[in-house]
């Protein structure tokens, strides 16, 4: 289908705003003013400051010499990006892709939307005559590029729909400015003489790119359909949504249960005709009161299988709040991802990581306990025993290298070495006794040391030398000393051997 | 005559065992998990699997060689591929040391939690998932009712579950198929080397539902459970209680 873009302008967006806010405003010219290189200088300007001669640049000092009853008012900064989101945001009741364009305008993509209305002629007449009536001097322009429905919404004298097709002739008349360029590159073309697009589009290309740069061409040949515009859309829409009003707000648990069933069966339906499965679904609970709670899960596999989305949303029933009743609920699933059917009946019988049961289950402590709690590990190849495992991203993780298991390394290791105090016969003997925690143990067995060098491209300090030492008990412990030995050696306990 | 009693007795005690569910091993199915002597404590003589076994640790050089035996365990119930879930207080667990026992780290998820309530439940869940193989989970203290919650998730499942039980302060009676206590003993250097030998426990059998309790010296030795010297005799005397 062709693209068709509409522009939006607000000639007096801020002034307009202040007046609908300060009614008394709307008979006297007004102007709003920030300090700019050390002196006040005038932003936006109101209709009947603009009759009298000022306009936006000004020094707020001449334009008081023009006009006597002239009220001088402060910005607020960001206030234009504020405003036209929320124009934007009502403007999405005609057409799902809505763009701010700051500093003053919006754009929408409207392919396929304006025959809703009666035609591109009554669509725009609509749009322009609500936000008219809403207090906003407004003018639209409908093109079949982005950047040829700015043009003439801003430049265009004759009619404010462009056939498609038609939006390079409709750009010949207009002056270089309607192709949205810098200021540099203005007055330079104003210097050359270049009053109208035509010239411009005359001209050969690569002189053109020569003297005024690439910006310039990709603004040219945006405006001219050569290249293509992408527009950021205010709202992203989430492909897989349903929606279920209630006839009466519901409050119960039970009520819930069944309202969640009932979009989790139409949604994984839609999901499973595509071949996809969610990884993360979102529930929107619209209360009468005004308030929207929202319950959320994630999977660790994508899945389609309403009763394992359901136990997970059966999890955080109890998080949901209804309070004086709930009306819409809305279920989007915002990550979708391919499923794979064949691995899964290759792997059904296998128990291993990629067990479905296991990722079903995975998720659901992941809804009870968190996501952080549950861990996984694979090496990394580090001597440094705190840095020698990583935390695994997915299931699908594999280790990257091999374990090693040439080094003895105890089976629990303390969070943090802890001090211990220790007599050796010799320098750089094992200990013979070390006090822990108020209790003496006598080594009977020492194996070591095994030196570990610290990273030093990572933290400073001194080396351990680590030994395993073995007690009159038989308990077995991972000890280490830091540094060389010296007058008054450092030792620590770090774990223990099975 | 006498033959002909004892022979009674234990084809009596046979018949008892299947009526209590405990079905005659299939051929090829004793010694599998590599124990020795001790298998044949177990009714059957074969190690239960598809129940929950409690370990008691009494201090943190026990839950470490707690831990090894545990692994040793896990490490022949995973060998087909299996995956493994620990769940516990403590998160101590190094899983670079879990290879020294046969078990590969990256099989194993680990979940950290902080209370007894919150790692009984997760243990609940997993044990009721067919996908593992086994679970195990670090409690300080564990009441009649919970064992038995346990006991009747993996009746479903097969999945066999492991209770390491950290400093408890006293231990209350479970529904656990075996209770067990591992100690570390000075191990003996091999072929008269100085330093550690390998790692050497007592295995004590405090409780075996249907079975013999016991006592043995156990070592873990290139891969493999070693029986190290014959059974305590007066320890197994004293635990019968």
């Amino acid at each position: 289908m062709e693209k068709r873009y509409m522009a939006i302008w607000f000639r007096h967006l801020l002034t307009d705003w202040l007046a609908l806010r300060r009614p008394e405003l709307k008979e006297q010219p007004f102007v709003i003013a920030a300090p700019e290189r050390n002196r006040m200088t005038i932003t936006a300007t109101s209709p009947l400051a603009e009759a009298e001669g000022i306009h936006t640049g000004m020094a707020v000092a001449d334009a008081k010499a023009c006009s006597a009853g002239l009220q001088v008012i402060d910005e607020v900064a960001g206030k234009a990006a504020k405003l036209l989101r929320q124009l934007g945001l009502y403007c999405i009741r005609y057409s799902p892709i809505v763009a701010v364009d700051l500093p003053d305008g919006l754009l929408l993509d409207i392919s396929g939307c304006a025959h809703l209305w009666g035609g591109e002629r009554e669509y725009l007449k609509e749009i322009v005559n609500k936000l008219r009536a809403s207090g906003y001097d407004a003018r639209a322009a409908i093109a079949d590029t982005a950047g040829a429905a700015w043009a003439v919404s801003r430049f265009g004298k004759t009619t404010p729909i462009i056939p498609p097709g038609k939006h390079a002739d409709a750009l010949l008349a207009l002056p270089p400015a309607a192709l949205q360029l810098d200021s540099a590159n203005l007055q330079k073309l104003q210097k050359l003489g270049f009053h109208q697009c035509r010239m411009l589009m005359e001209m050969p290309r690569p002189v053109l790119r020569r003297r005024f740069g690439e910006a310039f061409m990709l603004k040219m040949e945006q405006a001219l359909g050569i290249q293509l515009e992408v527009i950021m859309p205010l709202l992203v829409p989430v492909p897989y949504q349903e929606r279920l009003p209630c006839l009466e707000p519901v409050k119960t648990a039970k009520a819930i249960e069944i309202a969640i069933e009932n979009l989790l069966q139409i949604l994984c339906g839609r999901l499973k005709a595509d071949g996809k499965g969610v990884r993360k679904a979102v529930l929107k609970c619209y209360r009468i009161d005004g308030k929207m709670v929202k319950a959320a899960i994630s999977t660790n596999r994508a899945s389609y299988s309403v009763s394992h989305l359901q136990k997970l949303f059966g999890l955080q029933i109890d998080k949901i709040e209804p309070a004086l009743g709930i009306e819409l609920f809305i279920m989007e699933v915002p990550r979708a991802e391919e499923v794979d059917q064949v691995q899964e009946s290759l792997w059904a019988a296998n128990p291993g990581l990629q067990d479905t049961s296991l990722a079903e289950l995975l998720d659901r402590l992941a809804g009870k306990v968190g996501p952080a709690a549950i861990k996984r590990y694979l090496p990394v190849e580090h001597h440094w025993p705190e840095r020698s495992i990583k935390l695994a991203e997915s299931l699908t993780d594999k280790p990257a290298t091999a374990w090693r298991t040439d080094r003895p390394r105890p089976l629990r290791l303390l969070p943090r070495p802890e001090p211990v105090e220790v007599m050796a016969v010799l320098p750089d003997y094992p200990p013979k006794v070390f006090t822990y925690k108020g209790k003496r143990h006598v080594v009977d067995k020492a194996d070591g040391p095994e030196r570990i060098e610290r990273e030093w491209w990572r933290d400073e300090g001194e080396h351990r030398d680590y030994y395993a030492v073995e007690d009159t008990l038989g308990q077995r412990y991972w000890l280490f000393r830091l540094g060389h030995y010296d007058a008054a050696p450092r030792w620590f306990i770090h774990g223990y051997f099975a | 005559m006498q033959a002909t009693k004892t022979d009674i007795i234990s084809k009596l005690r046979k018949d008892i065992l299947q009526w209590e569910g405990y079905k005659p091993p299939a051929p090829g199915t004793q010694g599998l998990m590599g124990l020795g002597e001790v298998e044949a404590a177990f009714p059957n003589g074969v190690f239960p699997v598809g129940t929950v076994h409690e370990m008691v640790c009494g201090n943190t050089g026990q839950a470490a060689a707690c831990g090894g035996f545990v692994t040793g365990l896990l490490s022949v119930l995973m060998q087909h591929g299996g995956a493994c879930l620990w769940a516990g207080l403590s998160g101590n667990l190094f899983p670079p040391a879990l290879k020294a026992f046969g078990v590969e780290p990256e099989k194993v998820i680990f979940v950290h939690l902080a209370q007894d309530k919150d790692v009984l439940w997760v243990m609940e869940e997993a044990l009721k998932c067919e996908g593992l193989s086994a679970v195990v989970g670090e409690v300080r203290e564990i009441d009649f009712k919970q064992s038995r919650r346990l006991q009747l998730a993996v009746e479903q499942s097969r999945v066999t579950g492991f209770v390491l039980r950290n400093q408890s302060r006293k231990l209350s009676s479970t529904a656990c198929a075996a209770r067990w206590q591992i100690k570390p003993l000075p191990s003996e250097p091999h072929d008269g080397l100085p330093g550690l030998g390998y790692p050497r426990w007592q295995v004590d059998l405090l409780k075996v539902r249907n079975g013999q309790p016991g006592s043995w010296v156990m070592e873990w030795a290139d891969g493999r459970f070693v029986a190290a010297e014959k059974p305590v005799l007066e320890q197994q005397v004293l635990m019968m209680g």
